[in-house]
């Protein structure tokens, strides 16, 4: 066992960023899909904190910039998520392809 | 640990199980950041992560009753296309790592002192100094949010 680089590291985040990328793409359920972009913008975190260990400080303050945007986007996501189900009854993706009714 | 549980995260049938997964994979996360010497961040991850949005999941998920959901097929039409597509991506990814293994600085950054204790402190003049801007406007785009949520699940629109 070699001493842990950043290279390890990224390959972790490109790990939680493919998978985040396969929930996106695959799953019907819309709140699962919204936890899939939270596991992607957590792999950018990863990456960000991983190259402010090389390059300074300015890495972790742009991670706590991400994570800001990702409690906004999840409380906006959420909510329009409940707006829809009480209108349609379903969270799956392929019901729902109407922007009015 | 954070592949396994951020791959049920994507899997598994009830979506608590998949949010009680994501937890899991928070967690290992904050992990990672404290062995980067980046406490401040992995304590924001903790309370904010696991401790705020987790939460907003899983009320959402018992809000919406999902009882003859959890017994539908849970894959749409297209997911042959999004698995070759996540796995091009995964090869480019790896591509890209395996060419450029040598091409990153082993050295941390002048000055690096190892585990900081005034980490906080550093993280802090740098948000109110150099990103006073961005700073404020974080603050703005969390404003809007939440009078968009509210808005959002309001009884009528």
């Amino acid at each position: 066992m070699g001493e842990i680089t950043t290279l390890h590291y990224l390959v972790v985040a490109a790990g939680l960023f493919i998978i985040g990328t396969v929930g996106v793409l695959t799953r019907r359920n819309v709140i699962i899909i919204l936890m899939s972009i939270e596991l992607i913008l957590n792999a950018v975190n990863l990456n960000l904190v991983a190259f402010s260990r090389l390059y300074g400080l300015h890495g972790q303050v742009f991670a706590i910039f991400v994570i800001t945007d990702a409690a906004a986007e999840a409380a906006v996501g959420l909510g329009i998520i409940i707006a829809f189900f009480r209108n349609k009854e379903t969270v799956n993706v392929d019901e729902i392809d109407l922007l009015k009714w | 640990m954070a592949i396994v549980s951020a791959i049920a995260v994507i899997t598994r049938r009830n979506p608590v199980h998949a949010a009680l997964s994501l937890i899991v994979t928070l967690l290992s996360l904050a992990g990672f950041y404290l062995m980067l010497y980046a406490p401040f961040v992995a304590a924001v991850q903790i309370v904010l992560y696991a401790g705020g949005i987790v939460v907003l999941f899983l009320f959402v998920i018992m809000l919406i009753n999902l009882e003859q959901n959890i017994r539908e097929y849970q894959f749409n039409k297209q997911w042959v296309v999004g698995i070759v597509a996540a796995a091009t991506l995964g090869g480019l990814l790896a591509f890209v790592y395996r060419a450029g293994r040598n091409a990153f600085p082993s050295a941390f950054y002048s000055g690096f002192r190892g585990l900081e204790a005034d980490n906080t402190q550093q993280i802090g003049l740098a948000l109110y100094g150099q990103y006073m801007l961005p700073f404020e406007i974080a603050s703005l785009l969390l404003l809007v949010a939440i009078v968009g949520a509210v808005v959002m699940a309001k009884k009528r629109i």
